[in-house]
């Protein structure tokens, strides 16, 4: 996750960089005849007809199957593996473990190994095997016998830093130093304020569960490696750290992934699943498949971590922000990883002074790893619970005091944002819910108690950036084959790409083909995180579209003896749009060139230079609470989104509901629980780990874009979206449980136990 | 026996233990593991490694396999019949990828062993296209965009579906209950909804019901 922050930042820092002078540059799209409408996608038969080829569904000639033996206590370690029994089981053909050749392999930086002796938590990998079948492969896993010697543990925050707790890592619980972010003067802000609000917040450990859990499928070849990878990056994630963990050239290893089930982050890293997997296939010199198990993914493959937060603001009587103030205290669980909840402080606002100061404790738990929008989900549950706090105080209305510390200049980078929509979607959405409306009419029913509630979001990424590559390809016969390393998360990659290849070239949606995620065949890709890869690749797309036509429209110039800009493709040929009859078929053109086919590779550009680009989002929530029986539902979520242009509106649409249903499982009902006598997870399973289902959420949940026509950000005008669409929903429906409930739920989950609780405090005074 | 069709992933080339069965007698197979393992182990080995054949009557096709008693049907239809339309989630009933319908109604493939499933009519997401046509539950589910990731696809269609069969109008409190069943992680559940109204029309056009 470090590694994959740090080429964000560096992608960040480019995008400052003035973009490469360029003779050829390309005008901003005006109206657009394709682009913006909404679209099946273009994979969608793949995946409704159960043809789509997920990793899980890999199987390969003289394929075996691949089990890990994980170590069953919160903190050991292994004193002796004796793997006799297994090699004998039935079906078995490789056994592996930390002492077999090749897996002495450090991992997560230096602070552990592929299969580690000191097991820091639950679940660690001890060894390996694989067999004919998954279930002889979990039979001889089981057939291991391992010593171990318990270790003292510690699961909460809390206790992890007190004297004599046991340490984690030499040196004691806390994972890295502390720094301060400031801006201005705190201190000073707060002496400025009419009003000083203090609160501290808490938010659970959420798991990404994935419906397609972790998992790899690998073949060798001699030296060479083919990897089915369940992934968000064939590159970055895949091919480069899986070269350099088994120090091979990349030219040895392909690394693809067409499909994957679902990822929200957690499939950002190399696994270790996948070197293991490598590891028992070059054992057994056969293909192994090697997916994880429910329980596995619960225990070792990330989660967004918890915090505590304690907010302190200070705000002067006409709504004016003077001071901000945030310290977070968080788990990354045995291993170093971010929170990242400091920067939606830094950046929401116009306020002078800020200070964010963010720690890290070490408990033996699970490594926590980027999950949708990595910190800022958090962060606006403590920071627009507070922002609410503070309107109260003021008797300002929520929105109106959230549209005064509006700015269009990013407080953090000090520079213009390209395009500053969190203005537009306050108020569009507003408008879209009814916000006064409702309010004014608020009715109450026994004890059935309504509220509504609303917060704001934006997220630092989402502008995209390279290096990041497309190669558009076009046929005699007018077809066009657009390749990307790109992944397509659920997302609509593809289908984004194929509109946008389509609206460039002038001709159908239906003439495109995608092939995406397959390392030996596509042009390189960053990792699909960060809401970076539509404002990545779209751009890209265009360019290696607009560079196909504006060579084959030269030859047709030429050959019709009219100007390029009079060409458009119609069918199979190039056409002059003042004199129709004038015109050659694309195979005409390309046998006087001598060519069957045209291609040119798309590179994106920078970013616009001195510029922020940043997407936003507003949300509005309607629950009711039961104040009997604890129960909240969110009867109504309104999502307001500035990514800029649309580029397939139903993707688009899914993608807000998507980013407000998971926003509703972190809210009400999502919560890793570790017990503190055993030092285990409690809920590593989809009954006891509560995500949202279809009883679950509104019905009709509806999305409002938002788009300022950013003309600055790229040359195809978009920005991310699937995180900004998931950031502010949690506080939006917190704060409309305060609206109904008159109490504030400063801790998450919200479940029905904690509105019990809530309600009986109140009652108390 | 040498005629019918061996689907099971021994029968790939190399020792299988069907063959080796065949080669052998039963006695020592025993008393190989009893030399080479100790008694726990040869006691599973005797559990896990025998096998029965199975006829499965999946999308109109009847399929005979060699299974062990305890697979179960999902890991069947998967990895022997090669039917990867049908997903696996959690192994555990709980998140609905799984959903395959048994004399037309939903069931967790990951909750019904192989040997159990023999003599009903299964069906899988592959038994709902015609040839390479969509069928109608799946033509409505493309339409709305009811999916993101498509993973837990197949499972929420065959839950549409078995509700369509025996409901061919259902109200949306009905839609809601019939794939609450099935978690989609990527949250797409108002296109599902939306898809499942659609379907049933897209079904009563074509008079299906």
């Amino acid at each position: 996750m470090t590694e994959f922050y740090d080429r964000l930042e560096e992608n960040f820092r480019n995008s400052f960089e003035p973009p490469a002078p360029s003779e050829d540059t390309m005008d901003p799209w005006g109206e657009t005849r394709i682009v913006g409408k909404g679209i099946p996608r273009v994979d969608a038969y793949e995946r409704v007809s159960g043809k789509a080829l997920f990793t899980y569904d890999v199987i390969l000639p003289e394929m075996v199957y691949g089990a890990i033996l994980r170590c069953p206590h919160a903190h050991a370690m292994v004193k002796r593996i004796d793997t006799s029994a297994a090699e004998k089981m039935p079906g078995v053909v490789a056994v592996i473990t930390g002492s077999t050749p090749g897996a002495d392999i450090s991992w997560y930086g230096a602070q552990s190994k592929l299969f580690d002796p000191h097991c820091r938590h639950q679940g660690e990998e001890v060894a390996a095997v694989a067999a004919q079948t998954p279930y002889q492969a979990w039979d001889a896993a089981k057939a291991i016998k391992v010593e171990y010697e318990e270790l003292p543990f510690v699961v909460d925050e809390d206790s992890a830093l007190k004297p004599g707790a046991p340490e984690i890592h030499p040196g004691g619980n806390a994972a890295g130093k502390p720094r301060p972010q400031t801006r201005g003067d705190v201190e000073k802000g707060f002496v400025e304020a009419d009003i000083v609000l203090e609160e501290t917040f808490r938010t659970p450990v959420q798991m990404h569960t994935t419906i397609e859990t972790h998992g790899s499928v690998v073949k060798w070849d001699g030296e060479k490696i083919t990897v089915w990878d369940s992934s968000q990056g064939v590159y970055d994630a895949g091919l480069m750290s899986f070269a350099r963990t088994m120090n091979m050239p990349y030219n040895n290893v392909r690394f693809l992934c067409p499909y994957v089930g679902g990822a929200f982050g957690s499939k950002l890293e190399l696994g270790k699943y996948t070197i293991i997997a490598a590891l028992l296939s070059r054992k057994a010199s056969r293909p192994v498949k090697l997916m994880l198990t429910r329980e596995e993914t619960m225990l070792c493959v990330g989660n967004r971590p918890n915090a505590k937060m304690t907010v302190k603001a200070g705000v002067k009587k006409d709504g004016t922000l003077t001071a901000l103030q945030l310290t977070c205290v968080f788990t990354p669980g045995a291993y170093s990883s971010m929170a990242f909840v400091g920067f939606l402080f830094q950046e929401l606002y116009k306020c002078p002074n800020v200070m964010v100061l963010e720690s890290g404790i070490y408990t033996n738990a699970g490594r926590s790893r980027a999950f949708r929008a990595p910190g800022f989900p958090t962060a606006a549950w403590s920071l627009e619970q507070m922002m609410d706090m503070l309107a109260e105080k003021l008797n300002m209305d929520p929105v109106e005091f959230r549209l005064k510390n509006f700015t269009e200049i990013s407080p953090s980078r000090r520079v213009p944002y390209s395009s500053a929509g969190l203005k537009d979607c306050i108020i569009e959405g507003a408008k879209k819910f009814g916000w006064s409306e409702t309010k004014a009419t608020k009715t109450e029913s026994g004890h059935i108690k309504r509220g509504v509630g609303m917060a704001a979001g934006l997220w630092m990424m989402g502008s995209g950036g390279p290096p990041y590559t497309a190669e558009v390809r076009m046929f005699a016969d007018g077809g066009v084959t657009v390749k990307t390393g790109a992944m397509d998360l659920g997302t609509g990659t593809k289908t984004t790409a194929a509109m946008v290849a389509a609206e460039e070239l002038g001709i159908p949606v239906e003439n495109i083909r995608m092939i995406n995620a397959d390392t030996a065949i596509t042009p390189y890709a960053s990792s699909s995180g960060g809401s970076m890869t539509l404002a990545s690749l779209a751009p890209a797309v265009r360019r290696g579209a607009w560079l196909v036509k504006r060579q084959i429209f030269g030859w047709a110039a030429e050959i019709l003896g009219v100007t390029a800009d009079d060409l458009e493709i119609r069918d199979k040929s190039i056409v002059s749009r003042s004199n129709p009859s004038k015109k050659k078929t694309l195979e005409e053109i390309f046998r006087t060139k001598g060519v069957l086919d045209v291609i040119a590779i798309g590179n994106r550009e920078a970013n616009p230079a001195g510029k922020a680009v940043m997407p936003f989002s507003a949300q509005f929530a309607e629950v009711e609470v039961n104040t009997k029986t604890g129960e909240v539902k969110v009867v109504r979520l309104v999502g307001a989104n500035d990514s800029g242009r649309v580029v397939n509106l139903k993707s688009y649409e899914n993608q807000v509901y998507g980013g407000m249903t998971q926003g509703l499982g972190y809210a009400l009902t999502e919560k890793r629980v570790m017990d503190p006598q055993t030092g285990k997870m409690c809920n590593t399973n989809l009954h006891d780990y509560k995500v949202p289902t279809a009883l679950d959420v509104p019905v009709r949940p509806e999305v409002v874009p938002v788009d300022l026509k950013d003309n600055e950000c790229n040359n195809v005008g978009c920005k991310g979206l699937g995180e900004p669409g998931h950031v502010p929903t949690a506080a939006a429906i917190a704060n409309a449980i305060y609206n109904a409930i008159g109490v504030r739920p400063t801790d998450g989950p919200v479940d029905n136990r904690m509105i019990l609780e809530l309600l009986s405090r109140k009652r108390r005074g | 026996m040498a005629e019918e069709r061996d689907d099971s992933p021994g029968s790939t080339p190399g020792l299988t233990r069907r063959g080796f069965l065949s080669s052998v007698s039963a006695g020592a197979v025993v008393a190989v593991s009893l030399k080479d393992a100790p008694p726990a182990a040869a006691q599973e080995i005797e559990a896990t490694g025998s096998t029965v054949t199975v006829s499965l009557h999946v999308n109109g096709a009847t399929r005979k396999v060699l299974v062990e008693p305890r697979w179960t049907l999902a890991y069947v239809l998967r990895e022997v019949l090669g039917l990867t339309g049908t997903k696996i989630g959690c192994e555990r009933g709980e998140c609905g990828a799984c959903t395959v319908l048994i004399d037309g109604r939903p069931r967790y493939s990951c909750m019904t062993l192989a040997v159990e499933a023999e003599g009903h009519e299964i069906t899988t997401v592959e038994g709902l296209l015609e040839g390479e046509r969509l069928g109608p539950v799946q033509q409505a589910f493309l339409e709305e965009d009811a999916f993101q990731c498509g993973f837990c696809t197949p499972g929420q269609i065959m839950a549409v579906e078995g509700l369509l069969r025996v409901n061919p109008s259902p109200t949306m409190d009905q839609i809601r209950t019939a794939v609450s069943g099935n978690l989609c992680r990527c949250g797409a559940y108002t296109n599902i909804f939306s898809a499942a109204a659609k379907a049933a029309e897209l079904r009563k056009q074509k008079g299906g019901a």
